[in-house]
């Protein structure tokens, strides 16, 4: 997708734009979607769910294990949010701490020792940003997952169910097909985390929304997924069965695609499908110019420190620090 | 498009003075510029440039900088109080830069690396998708020549004008990495001021040796983000270099003066294993330890400086082909430090 062109459409996005993008992220919320453990028994059989990191404990906002799909062995991992109150603290609302992405990293070993394809299921507002997070290691847990799914030597599929909130969602999140749910979300950081940023205030969530392109047909424009499934009804909450059904069908068909290839034709495409990921324009003039080199004459003139001998050119007369007066700008 | 570059000469200096924000002495500015932008009083680390950084890290005249026509564009059409062309343009002429990395290949030491920059003062240095397509080619380009990579960062994370696409960010900067550990090739990341978010959650984690220069702010989530979301205030000192460090995910804090010789030592004791041509290096792997050492020692029979790259008293312990320097270069080198 390089040197694609600026699509000016949507510079200034209609009231109607930012409602209809708005409901895609309340949809995605929806309290009655389908998480990853109401799924994975109407898609899998004989699912037994694997915990702990064998580092530091066993995180409930992401859950994983072995599974059988039409008879063949798979892994399955998901961010897992809860359906109330009370299992929502508990799934700490589906936010993972570094362990979680320290188990969903062992059980992807596991995968690749025993030749297991990878689902996974994305469905978090984010990675939990909390003190505890920190001093595990939040940004070395993401890291180092995402290093590790890119070089695993197994197929992965991942579904976008609901939320695919920025490195928390991509550390499960890198596949060999990418497929989200009709009425999924995708982003870089949350509406609300992009309105306090960028609009300075914290009722521009839905203006953010708009802005960042979070709906899945735009991540499909955009390459971030490959398809996307159509939800029964008014959305995946009303009918999880259908849902699912939809969904398994979805992976089988994208497995079969996936499993008959060679290790190294696998890795290989998702090096470039990740390698392509995003927009630039390749102009060919206006190269940075390095500082000329000192004629022979500036150079004596600079070791017998003539008056008017100039300075040896330095990169820092190219580019030299102004008074920061940068806004601190920050993504996920 | 044209691009002006506003250096030499500033337009308008707006202060002669600085305020240093961790011991509040007032700098005066020029004396900064002339002592790697550190605080002569507390030893405060301001922020650096990516000229500057060029300047302090690499052998004089040996930096080439690579892919400095890319440019970013506006996929999304994504505009705040402003369209992110505008903003975009504010920082081409604010740095004189086409965007918040600058890459290239150059020796420090006098040993060849590959080495990306990134600049804070271009949108916060994010992470877009001209920033993750100059490092991924920084890695590669690593991983072709056999020379050590090294990243500079300084990054409020990814950049969220690009929306998800600043996000695939993280992994195409991180799945170059996997071939660079196949292939034996170092990666060293070094963090500087601030170092959070996208970044943080991507290569910079994740190098071989992560290096941070003193009290930079490195963390994952802003910890105005983090106080708000967990309704506590964070703990004295969090998100810090030294809070890194204490936890385990920092190899060494390197104050500025030092970070050129400890990035010089560092390649010289984590040399790129030669590769013969024709010859497998799993298969030299898969000796052991013991066929290591022979073969160890039967480079020592040959030219040691040029395979393992052990400095003989100064003649250039260069394991990665980067030809040796001119003595007037070397003279200006130390003119410099």
């Amino acid at each position: 997708m390089s040197e694609a062109t600026a699509d000016v459409a949507a510079t200034h996005a209609s009231p109607e734009l930012i409602e209809a993008a708005w409901r895609r992220v309340q949809l995605a919320r929806h309290p009655q979607r389908p998480r990853t453990l109401d799924l994975v028994p109407l898609i899998f059989e004989g699912f037994f769910e694997l915990h702990g990191d064998r580092v530091f404990g066993d995180d409930p906002a992401i859950v994983g294990g072995a599974a059988l799909l039409s008879g063949h062995a798979v892994m399955v991992i998901g961010h897992q949010k809860g359906t109330d109150t009370e299992s929502n603290i508990a799934r700490n609302f589906g936010s993972p701490h570094p362990e979680g992405f320290r188990k969903a990293q062992r059980l992807m070993r596991l995968a690749d020792k025993l030749g297991l394809p990878i689902v996974t299921f994305l469905d978090t507002a984010g990675a939990f940003p909390g003190p505890a997070a920190e001093e595990r290691g939040q940004a070395e847990a993401i890291a180092s997952s995402i290093k590790l799914m890119t070089g695993l030597q197994v197929p992965i599929v991942v579904i976008v169910l609901g939320e695919g909130g920025s490195g928390g969602a991509l550390a499960i999140g890198i596949g060999d097909v990418v497929i989200a749910l009709e009425n999924s979300v995708y982003s870089v950081i949350s509406p609300e985390g992009a309105s306090s940023i960028l609009w300075r205030s914290r009722d521009e969530a839905k203006t953010a929304a708009a802005a960042m392109r979070m709906t899945a047909d735009d991540q499909l424009e955009l390459g971030v997924v490959d398809a996307v499934i159509a939800e029964p009804g008014d959305g995946a909450h009303t009918d999880h069965a259908a849902t699912a059904a939809a969904l398994r069908a979805a992976i089988i068909d994208a497995l079969r695609g996936l499993t008959g290839r060679g290790t190294a034709d696998l890795l290989a495409t998702r090096y470039a499908r990740l390698r392509g990921m995003g927009a630039y324009l390749v102009t060919g003039s206006g190269s940075s110019r390095a500082p000329e080199a000192p004629s022979l004459r500036h150079r004596i003139g600079r070791i017998l420190h003539l008056p008017g001998a100039p300075r040896r050119p330095r990169w820092s007369d190219i580019w030299p620090s102004a008074d920061d007066d940068t806004e601190h700008e920050r993504g996920a | 498009m044209p691009i002006k570059f506003p250096f030499s000469r500033r337009a308008a200096p707006s202060d002669a003075w600085t305020k240093c924000p961790s011991c509040e002495a007032q700098v005066f500015s020029r004396q900064l510029e002339r002592s790697l932008r550190l605080c002569p009083s507390c030893g405060h680390h301001f922020r650096m440039s990516v000229g500057e950084r060029i300047d302090m890290l690499l052998d004089s005249g040996s930096f080439e900088e690579r892919d400095a026509g890319l440019e970013s564009v506006d996929r999304l059409g994504f505009s705040d109080d402003r369209p992110y062309p505008d903003r975009l343009e504010a920082a081409r002429i604010k740095t004189g830069l086409r965007d918040a990395v600058v890459w290239g290949v150059g020796s420090i030491e006098e040993q060849r690396v590959a080495i990306g920059i990134f600049d804070f003062r271009f949108m916060g240095g994010s992470m877009g998708s001209v920033v993750g397509e100059k490092l991924a080619r920084c890695f590669e380009t690593a991983l072709a020549e056999r020379i050590p990579a090294i990243v500079v960062s300084a990054s409020g994370g990814a950049r969220m004008q690009e929306g998800t696409l600043s996000l695939m960010q993280l992994g195409k900067t991180t799945a170059p990495l996997v071939r660079l550990d196949e292939a034996g090739v170092p990666f060293i990341a070094v963090l500087t001021d601030p170092t959070t978010g996208g970044v943080l959650a991507s290569f910079a984690s994740v190098g071989d040796v992560v290096l941070a220069e003193p009290k930079a702010l490195i963390g994952f989530a802003g910890a105005r983000v983090a106080s708000d979301t967990v309704g506590e205030e964070m703990p004295e000192g969090f998100q810090t270099s030294e809070f890194l460090l204490a936890h385990g995910f920092v190899d060494a804090i390197v104050p500025r003066p030092e970070l050129r010789a400890t990035l010089g030592q560092l390649l010289r004791v984590l040399p790129v294993p030669a590769v013969d041509d024709g010859q497998d290096i799993d298969a030299d792997r898969s000796w052991g330890p013991i066929g290591a050492l022979s073969g160890f020692a039967e480079r020592l029979g040959g030219a040691v400086s040029e395979t393992i790259g052990i400095d003989v008293e100064g003649q250039g312990g260069d394991g990665n082909g980067a030809g040796p320097r001119g003595a007037t270069e070397r003279e200006q080198q130390e003119e410099r430090t």
